[in-house]
């Protein structure tokens, strides 16, 4: 079997100083390892939640997933239509896809419009210096976004 | 009897259709400008519709009481402007941002203002989000009201635009976007509650709801920015006044409808 390693990313950039240490998401020692469209082993090894995942991609300040997906969470009345629709998004990807689409869908698609959540700070053009040096989401948000993503099986609405 | 062609035929001119339509993509995706103003909803439309619901025009007198006020030197906007800015040529006003041979340099609206504040009436200049400054502009530019926009991208304004697009093409901050991903590739689309517009300039300065206040574009373009979580420009920056050459340029041809109201 063929498999190829595409790109192994290294975040070396350490945090010295942080002023905004409370608005600090990030850690971005934390390296993976892209093989093909996966992640296969969680990032830093941490365990999802997927009940903290399902409140992170509601947040206006974290995933805000809703902005662009459609998702089964009733109580939210605006979903957006920018991005394909996630009802049942474990059918169609296993979770080490879905992991990387969250972690950094720009290594999927060049010119997706989706932001890397946990792409490498230094990829990007004039982050503003509130969060220089940081990710969106941090590993364990990641993990709890994917956790709740895999759980997306049928098309009916899911609640905890 | 009928003619047989070959498949080879077929897969021809399958091609050549297909060549066609690719080439000619561009000019579609840019063919209909539709003014932001088709992607609010009625009851934003009916306040902007509405001259006493529609907070701009309290602006717009404030901007008046601002145009007859006597400079420094004794000289008021009226000598020149006439009444109430009744010999303001609205095709000119459509045409900002334009080049001025003095400055030798482009010129917005703003800093058109703001050059005659300054030499004309010999005042102390404006900051750059003052509220002065904003109700002139919202008062000069409604004088152009339905009137198309005109900007001449040609000979000298020419690199200027050039380097406009560009920075509209150029992705920023955190969230690695571009102008052009929202506001050409997927307008039409909802984010959250919100239609995205074709993203042109012939509303400002604006209502904003989300905000409830006025705005004109570079602030308008700061607030981006922030939401971008990118670094901003100056307001009075270089890049910020391409950009608004590029983004005025990309709506020749629109009704100005200053004071608009938008999200």
């Amino acid at each position: 079997m063929f498999v190829r390693i595409n790109i192994l990313v290294v975040h070396s950039l350490i945090v010295l100083f942080c002023f905004y240490s409370n608005n600090i998401s990030a850690s971005p020692e934390i390296k993976y390892i892209v093989e093909g469209d996966n992640i296969f082993n969680p990032l830093g090894g941490l365990e999802g939640d997927p009940r903290n995942g399902r409140e992170l991609v509601r947040n206006k300040n974290k995933g805000n997933c809703l902005s662009c997906h459609h998702l089964p969470i009733p109580e939210d009345d605006f979903h957006g239509t920018i991005g394909p629709s996630l009802i049942a998004v474990s059918q169609r990807l296993t979770e080490s896809q879905i992991r990387l689409r969250v972690t950094d869908m720009k290594q999927v698609n060049p010119n997706s419009i989706m932001p890397g959540f946990f792409r490498g700070p230094e990829k990007m053009n004039r982050i503003s210096s509130i969060y220089e040096n940081t990710t969106i989401l941090s590993a364990q948000d990641i993990e709890d976004i994917v956790s709740y993503l895999i759980t997306l099986k049928t098309i009916q609405t899911k609640t905890f | 009897m009928r003619k047989q062609y070959s498949p080879f035929t077929y897969i021809t001119f399958f091609f050549l259709i297909n060549t066609i339509l690719c080439s000619l993509t561009p000019i579609i995706l840019h063919a209909e400008l539709i003014s932001g103003y088709e992607f609010i909803s009625e009851q934003a439309k009916e306040i902007q519709n509405d001259d006493f619901q529609n907070p701009g025009f309290s602006v717009i007198e404030n901007g008046l009481d601002i145009y007859n006020e006597v400079g420094e030197n004794e000289v008021q906007c009226s000598n020149c402007h006439g009444l109430n800015g009744n010999k303001f040529i609205p095709k000119s006003i459509a045409q900002f941002p334009k080049f001025h041979e003095i400055l030798d340099k482009p010129v917005t609206l703003r800093d058109q203002i703001q050059y005659c504040w300054v030499e004309r009436l010999e005042n102390f200049p404006l900051l750059y989000d003052d509220i002065q400054l904003l109700a002139l502009e919202t008062m000069i530019r409604n004088k152009a009201f339905g009137e198309k926009v005109n900007v001449d991208i040609n000979e000298k304004m020419k690199p200027y635009y050039e380097a406009g697009k560009a920075f509209y093409f150029t992705r920023f901050g955190q969230m690695d976007m571009n102008c052009s991903q929202c506001h050409d590739i997927y307008t039409g689309q909802m984010l959250r509650g919100q239609k995205l517009s074709q993203g042109h300039t012939n509303g400002f300065p604006l209502f904003r709801l989300e905000s409830q206040k006025m705005v004109n574009l570079p602030q308008r373009l700061r607030e981006c920015f922030r939401s971008l979580r990118a670094e901003t420009f100056e307001q009075n920056s270089d890049e910020f006044r391409n950009l608004e050459i590029y983004l005025n340029a990309r709506g020749n041809g629109l009704k100005i409808e200053t004071p608009a109201v938008r999200y």
